[in-house]
């Protein structure tokens, strides 16, 4: 049992730095994603991914193969992305989800056009995006830094943005606070992405952002309880993705994020708000 | 209004050049030849010498492995009169872009004739890893098939590549056959004397230091030739992704065997390489060009330059 489950990250530095990376995510991004799922921007982060091309290579252009001029690059390119899409969402008749997709399809065709004209062929996200094996300790300290910030931030906007994530209408008339929680959140996402993305890879930030958070939906419907089954399940994701990469030789990412996606079926299936205890209910209801 | 007259002055005069142009250039100006990544591209250049002018698609410190083609690429693709490629399955990249530059010239596959390495056999190793070994065959398998491609690696591969880049180049210009021939003669003297050189100093080396980490599997054909062991955490392609298992496996071999050297290459992330050595106490012995030379003015400029740094990179490292 010691053998199977502690021994690997007794021996092994690198298993407890990756342990730690992906607690931390899980502290910081996966209320991120609760509250994503909730506004329907569950792909957020897949846009985002892209969105943050023009200031990775803005940041290369003016320091080299600098990761951190490249992440700062991105993160400034993100919240712009976040921000104008956001502003557009809120002062016109185009949803979230259709003007995100609009700024972040700019702002890749930016980054490529700004890669082109150095006549380079670097492939700059794929020098960004890290991997969860290989977590230095700037890398640690940017994750649990962002997940502190994360924490105390929601904290601050907690209620503005839960009634913006049910009934954005009634906050916009009852609240100035209306604005400060919506590009608050977009900045919080953005910094969660572009910090996981560095230190983890897109697969993982995006993969452990969203999945725990869809999968404690079908748990409860409270946006407490979510949270708290939500980051659960991300550190039991991580735990054991980590062990299954380590006994089974699974390359480390996809792995974990399995783990995850593994907890949302089985959510899926036998949750309370699950197929088969849904399933049960109408048939009673039809008995009754 | 001024500028949009000069814009159409400037492509009708670009239409006449092309017409007239064309017609004269065939016999004294040089042959258009595509190479596809830039070590590649070194080799084609040394033979070729003045006759041909040469665009590389992929240059110095760019990773051919996870390379996305440009329309410029395809431009010079469907201009040219002739297409080297490593092949091998090394320019996974490489089929769909000369089908849509719409490509019909010749195409030389510099590795022709050469037997390919499989993945490496695991002979002195613990069944453990025979195992994972395969499963990490299956990742590669999208990415080169079981083949490893970086075929370069060996000089003696390299003289045939300079046959075949040479047949290629007569074929397609046979007027330029002798220069061609007379260039590869020399480049093949210059190869015999660097592989002297390589053997010398491997030799020097006492055998159990022999073994040395770098970050992609990039280098079988180096040590199947010379008799260096090199062992690295991802698998042949820098697409893949390591598993916590291998980085395990691959800390204790280090720690077991007592590795001293782990080396960085210049196309792929070093971070996976620096958590190894925080996690072992082995030192990084410095920068090894796997799949890509370096700037013009870098230790790895042309292709033998870079076999030259590798081998001194190696030997400073191992020996010291």
């Amino acid at each position: 049992m010691y053998e199977v489950i502690f021994a690997p990250f007794v021996e092994f530095g690198f298993m407890r730095r990756a342990l730690v990376g992906c607690f931390a995510l899980a502290l910081g991004a996966t209320p991120i994603g609760v509250f994503l799922t909730l506004r329907r921007m569950s792909l957020t982060g897949d846009a985002m991914a892209h969105a943050i091309l023009p200031g990775a290579a803005l940041g290369y252009l003016a320091a080299g193969l600098s990761l951190g001029a490249m992440t700062l690059g991105g993160v400034i390119a993100g919240v712009a992305v976040a921000i104008l899409s956001g502003l557009v969402a809120r002062t016109t008749v185009a949803r979230e989800d259709s003007s995100l997709a609009a700024f972040y399809l700019i702002s890749l065709a930016v980054g490529v056009v700004i890669v082109s004209t150095r006549g380079s062929n670097v492939d700059l996200l794929h020098i960004l995006f890290g991997t969860v094996l290989a977590l230095n300790d700037a890398a640690i300290f940017l994750i649990a830094g962002i997940a502190t910030v994360t924490l105390f931030g929601l904290a601050a906007i907690y209620r503005p943005l839960v009634i913006e994530c049910y009934d954005p209408g009634f906050l916009r008339s009852v609240s100035p606070l209306s604005p400060v929680a919506h590009y608050g959140f977009l900045v919080l996402a953005v910094l969660n992405l572009v910090g996981g993305f560095h230190a983890l890879g897109t697969l993982m930030a995006v993969g452990i952002m969203i999945l725990p958070a869809a999968a404690a939906r079908f748990w409860t419907r409270d946006i407490t309880p979510l949270l708290v089954i939500g980051v659960l399940g991300a550190f039991l994701s991580g735990f054991v993705g980590l062990l299954l990469s380590y006994h089974a030789s699974l390359p480390s990412g996809p792995a974990i994020i399995l783990t995850a996606g593994a907890f949302y079926l089985f959510s899926l299936a036998f949750g309370p708000d699950g197929v088969v205890k849904t399933h049960l209910r109408s048939r009673r209801h039809l008995e009754a | 209004m001024k500028t949009r007259r000069s814009f159409l002055v400037s492509i009708f005069a670009a239409g006449m050049v092309g017409l007239f142009g064309s017609g004269t250039a065939q016999t004294d100006s040089p042959i258009k030849v595509v190479a596809s990544f830039s070590i590649l591209g070194d080799i084609v250049q040394q033979v070729g010498g003045d006759r041909v002018h040469l665009t590389t698609l992929v240059g110095p410190d760019g990773d051919a492995h996870v390379y996305q083609p440009t329309p410029a690429d395809a431009r010079s693709v469907a201009e040219t009169k002739l297409l080297i490629v490593n092949g091998l399955g090394f320019e996974g990249w490489m089929e769909r872009l000369t089908e849509a530059s719409g490509y019909k010239g010749r195409v030389v596959t510099a590795t022709a004739g050469i037997v390919p390495l499989q993945m490496e056999e695991a002979e002195e190793q613990h069944e453990a890893e025979t195992e994972q070994k395969a499963e990490e065959g299956g990742h590669a398998d999208h990415d080169h098939g079981e083949i490893d491609p970086h075929a370069w690696q060996s000089l003696a591969n390299a003289r045939i590549y300079v046959r075949n880049i040479t047949d290629g180049l007569a074929a397609a210009d046979p007027a330029g056959a002798e220069t061609y021939r007379g260039n590869a003669a020399r480049y093949l003297k210059e190869i015999d004397s660097v592989e002297a050189q390589i053997r010398e100093m491997v030799a020097s080396l006492p055998a159990e230091r022999r073994k040395v980490v770098t970050s992609h599997d990039a280098f079988g054909y180096f040590s199947a030739a010379y008799g260096i062991e090199l062992l690295a955490p991802v698998g042949f392609s820098t697409d893949a992704e390591a598993s916590a298992g291998d980085v395990a496996n691959l800390i204790r071999q280090i720690e077991q065997e007592q590795i001293t050297a782990v080396f960085v290459e210049n196309i792929s992330d070093r971070r996976l390489i620096d958590q190894i050595v925080r996690e072992t106490g082995a030192r990084i012995g410095g920068t090894l060009y796997s799949d890509a030379l370096s700037k013009a003015d870098g230790p790895a400029g042309t292709y033998l330059d870079m076999m030259r740094h590798n081998i001194q990179t190696l030997v400073a490292a191992l020996g010291g």
